[in-house]
């Protein structure tokens, strides 16, 4: 992977940009040693590491500007950061660029009940919100695997998805509002405590932009009430087939449920030798469903799926029937990535997203590039919205084997975007899938999305090299060819 | 002479545009026209009908996703949807009446363009959120696309997002992909009937913001005050005799009873408790949808006004005082319609300055060509705000040509 060629100027200039950074934030905000640099290296994509420049973790919004303002004025670039789960290597450092921590930023500033959002520090970690207002029944609904650890701020940056997104929608379907700041430090409010921000929605462009657009400092989320009640079912297939058919069928009847998961035999089979879930080992395929809302609703509905999937096949029908339950039919599912990860010294993890009626056919032919690879895989599948994430299992310390699994990787995600589908549901392009993009954009799709780009930070000093594999200069994207002497179409009707 | 061109296919559009950009012309680029009031009133120098585009081009049920043509009418889709037990969940509103026109002459890309939604916005979101992909043609006149057929992705920036509420300023979509939802299998609306003539609507947005508070996955949150009820076509709202909070619940048969019950329990403090089946209950929220409410006086100007919900009735009742107007309530209290009388600006120094304090934005939805051309229709931005806004127009349409001025000078 490639990165723009470091600014030889500014990594003389080291010095200097840390005098200036430690005069714009007091104390320990400015960190230089390398050893305390090298905690700072990666993201979430561990395979790629990078020393920066130096760290600079602000502590509020004025020292945010004053960074930025100082950066675009000595053209230093910037990697915002903020807790560091990304898995597209969004927060990846440039050794000429300075990675802006938002980790201080951990301040909860306003539950507001009355119009049912929290107003929140983007370093507050994604289950950080729900923990604030569950106490009085609400919660934040997009829940990533990383909820943990992952920060709010972050997940606006990513448009982080969860398990639950299928029913209550993605980061940018829950997020009222940001305020943030461009990179020549200008702090802009974008939306707030009511719906729809006017104008063009710069607020839905900078949700998923991957810290390209801005550095958001503070975020107003809705909450939700928590549903009543929820339970899961657990139904295993002898064929992937017959588990796709199962889905389009829930679906079809009009049932959209709170969660909707699959799983691979490899998949299942890994974690219930982790967790001991209760999974059947005989099918080759496992599906979660779970129902959500009041008591009547959950139990009118847990019947009809049930109806639904012995129609479809499932030779394995079991039903949460307490809390605990239900939690032990996710734990398999929570825990599919390390249990994976057990079986083998590393592991790669995609995340296309396919049409879900070509699942069989894409599961089919990754198994064929499965045994092309000589690389052992194994599938997680949100199965209600067609996101892939198949974990390609391999061994770094074998030579070529890490480019190996990387290439099966790319072909993966170029088969995503062949049968109707995108390269990436939830994680992100980072720089993981930055040279993929190509599959499925154009040049000039690219040079729109770009422009974009360059109304925010024309300089392109935010997070360069990520995201779009060719940078332009804001110059050249603005040129216009000239349509000159250009005739009317000579058949177009007109009156 | 201004012309109206209509080209049949997306490369046709492209020529338009080349053309248009070659003799330094601006296009009002439109579907149908239904909303061709909405906006201000800036004249073009000739029009891109693009009604000629108008096929569903893809629909796959089980997918939950539509592509259609942009000048798809609305009323081809839901027909198309309905077929399957499937609708746009964003209850895309039929404003024609509102604006003093025919119903049911909107199209998709007018609804997206102007990224409207009906009541359902609380919980379903508006066409933002509903809106998966396109391919249009920019200013630049180059063809590009964004987004895919998939609800879930994140693969380069979201330039729906921008496309939507983008009033034709950026590019002219030729076709765009949608999320598709189930119909729920049954609809109640809980209504509470205030006891006596007055002013509730403080009481009418607590009413609404308890019910928002609860589990039952409310769908609906609306308040009608009586001055405005005769104008339903509903007995029970029409013969009301007083203001009515009304509360929408939907989905499985069980779970609608049971959740619709629980709220008249709840509600019941505030009044009388009344309950709306299904087809009442598509009368009703169809008519708040569209406005009807407001339809009926075409003299009087109407705000459109977006606030926290708590703050809806506040914001209205300081700009009506003492003038003769009248309010209805969407979004549990968050959308407000406002008609007021077309003198003094409309009372924008009032509108603009109640909005501010709390919070939100204020669009001139309904005026004279006159009012539209004289005074800003959309709520003025922040210098930092309209910098980018207008950087973002020069990226996309750096000759002007399309929609110049619809929604900001300038833009």
């Amino acid at each position: 992977m490639l990165m723009p060629k470091p600014d030889g100027d500014i990594i003389a200039k080291r010095r200097e940009i840390i005098g200036a950074m430690q005069a714009i934030v007091p104390g320990e905000g400015v960190i230089t040693d390398e050893d305390e640099l090298r905690a700072f290296d990666c993201d979430g994509l561990s395979a790629y590491k990078q020393l920066p420049l130096i760290v600079v973790l602000p502590e509020n919004t004025e020292q945010v500007s004053k960074v930025l303002r100082y950066c675009h004025d000595n053209n230093v670039k910037i990697v915002p950061r903020g807790a560091g789960t990304g898995l597209s290597g969004g927060a990846l450092p440039l050794a000429d660029g300075i990675t802006l921590g938002l980790g201080r930023f951990n301040q909860i500033l306003d539950i507001d009940y009355q119009n049912r959002c929290v107003v929140t520090q983007p370093g507050v970690t994604n289950l950080g919100i729900t923990q604030a207002v569950e106490d009085d029944g609400f919660y934040y609904a997009p829940d990533p695997s990383s909820q943990i650890a992952c920060s709010i701020g972050g997940n606006i940056a990513e448009n982080s998805g969860g398990v639950h997104c299928l029913k209550y929608g993605l980061t940018t379907n829950n997020v009222l509002g940001v305020e943030m700041v461009t990179m020549d430090g200008r702090i802009v409010c974008l939306g707030g405590k009511h719906l729809e921000s006017e104008g063009y929605d710069l607020l839905g462009v900078v949700t998923g932009s991957e810290g390209l657009l801005g550095v958001i400092t503070e975020v107003t989320v809705r909450i939700l009430r928590k549903p009543e009640t929820a339970r899961a079912l657990l139904l295993g297939f002898e064929s992937s087939d017959h588990a796709g058919d199962c889905v389009a069928d829930v679906i079809g009847a009009g049932i959209i449920p709170g969660g909707m998961e699959m799983m691979d035999t490899f998949a299942i089979q890994a974690a219930e030798e982790f967790v001991h879930a209760g999974y059947p080992l005989d099918v080759e395929a496992l599906l979660i469903i779970e129902l959500d809302g009041p008591e009547v609703e959950v139990e009118h509905l847990i019947d009809r799926v049930e109806g639904i999937a012995k129609n479809a096949g499932a030779v394995h029908v079991k039903i949460s029937e307490s809390e605990e339950e239900r939690l032990r039919f996710w734990s398999g599912r929570k825990a599919a990535f390390p249990a994976v990860g057990r079986l083998s010294p590393d592991y790669i993890c995609m995340d296309g997203t396919i049409p879900r009626g070509q699942l069989s056919h894409v599961l089919k032919r990754m198994s064929e590039m499965s045994e092309r690879y000589g690389l052992r895989v194994a599938n997680v599948f949100h199965a209600g919205d067609g996101n892939l994430h198949p974990l390609i299992l391999f061994d770094a310390n074998e030579p070529g084997e890490f480019e190996n699994a990387e290439k099966f990787g790319a072909e993966i995600l170029k088969l995503c975007v062949e049968v109707g589908g995108v390269l990436t549901g939830e994680h992100g392009v980072g720089i993981e899938k930055r040279d993929l993009m190509g599959e499925m954009f154009s040049e000039d799709d690219m040079k729109h999305q770009q422009r974009l780009k360059c109304a925010f930070d024309p300089d392109q000093l935010l997070n360069p090299g990520k995201v779009y594999p060719t940078l332009h200069r804001c110059a050249e994207l603005g040129k216009m060819h000239v349509h000159k002497g250009q005739m009317k179409f000579p058949d177009l009707p007109r009156f | 002479m201004p012309e109206t061109l209509t080209p049949k296919t997306a490369d046709q559009v492209l020529e338009v545009l080349k053309w248009a950009s070659s003799e330094e012309k601006s296009l009002n680029v439109q579907g149908h026209g239904s909303k061709s009031s909405l906006g201000r009133a800036e004249p073009c120098d000739h029009t891109l009908d693009m009604s000629a585009l108008n096929s569903i081009l893809d629909y796959s049920p089980s997918e939950l996703v539509l592509t259609a043509e942009a000048a798809t009418p609305l009323a081809d889709i839901e027909r198309a949807l309905d077929e399957k037990g499937q609708e746009l969940s964003f209850e895309p509103p039929d404003l024609g009446p509102l604006f003093g026109r025919a119903s049911d002459e909107g199209t998709v890309g007018g609804v997206i363009a102007c990224n409207l939604a009906g009541s359902r916005r609380i919980k379903a979101g508006s066409a933002r959120d509903h809106f998966l992909g396109f391919h249009a043609v920019s200013g630049r006149c180059e063809e590009f696309k964004s987004g895919g057929k998939v609800v879930k992705n994140v693969t380069g920036f979201d330039l729906s997002k921008l496309m939507a509420g983008s009033y034709g300023t950026l590019a002219v979509m030729t076709d765009v992909t949608l999320k598709v939802l189930p119909k729920p299998e049954k609809i109640r609306t809980v209504l509470v009937r205030w006891s006596t003539n007055g002013i509730y609507d403080h009481g009418g947005v607590r009413s609404m913001i308890d019910a928002l508070g609860t589990s039952h996955e409310v769908s609906g949150a609306a308040f009608i005050p009586a001055k405005v009820t005769e104008f339903s076509n509903v007995d029970y709202i029409k013969s009301a005799g007083g203001s009515v909070t009304a509360i929408r619940v939907e989905g499985p048969g069980p779970s609608v009873a049971h959740r619709a019950e629980e709220l008249k329990k709840q509600l019941g403090i505030y009044g009388t408790v009344e309950e709306l089946h299904t087809s009442n209950s598509v009368t009703f929220w169809k008519e708040v949808r569209d406005v009807s409410f407001l339809a009926v006086n075409q003299d009087r100007a109407i705000w459109r006004l977006s606030v926290a919900p708590a703050n809806g009735s506040r914001v209205a009742l300081s700009i009506l005082e003492g003038h003769p107007g009248e309010v209805i309530y969407d979004w549990g209290g968050g959308l407000v319609w406002l008609a007021v009388e077309e003198k003094d600006n409309a009372s924008e120094a009032k509108v603009r300055a109640a909005v501010n304090e709390v919070g939100g934005h204020a669009t001139l939805f309904r005026a004279s060509n006159q009012l539209r051309r004289e005074m800003p229709v959309f709520h003025p931005q922040t210098q930092d705000l309209s910098d980018i806004s207008k950087r973002i127009k020069e990226g996309f349409d750096p000759g002007g040509i399309l929609n110049p001025g619809r929604m900001y000078e300038g833009i």
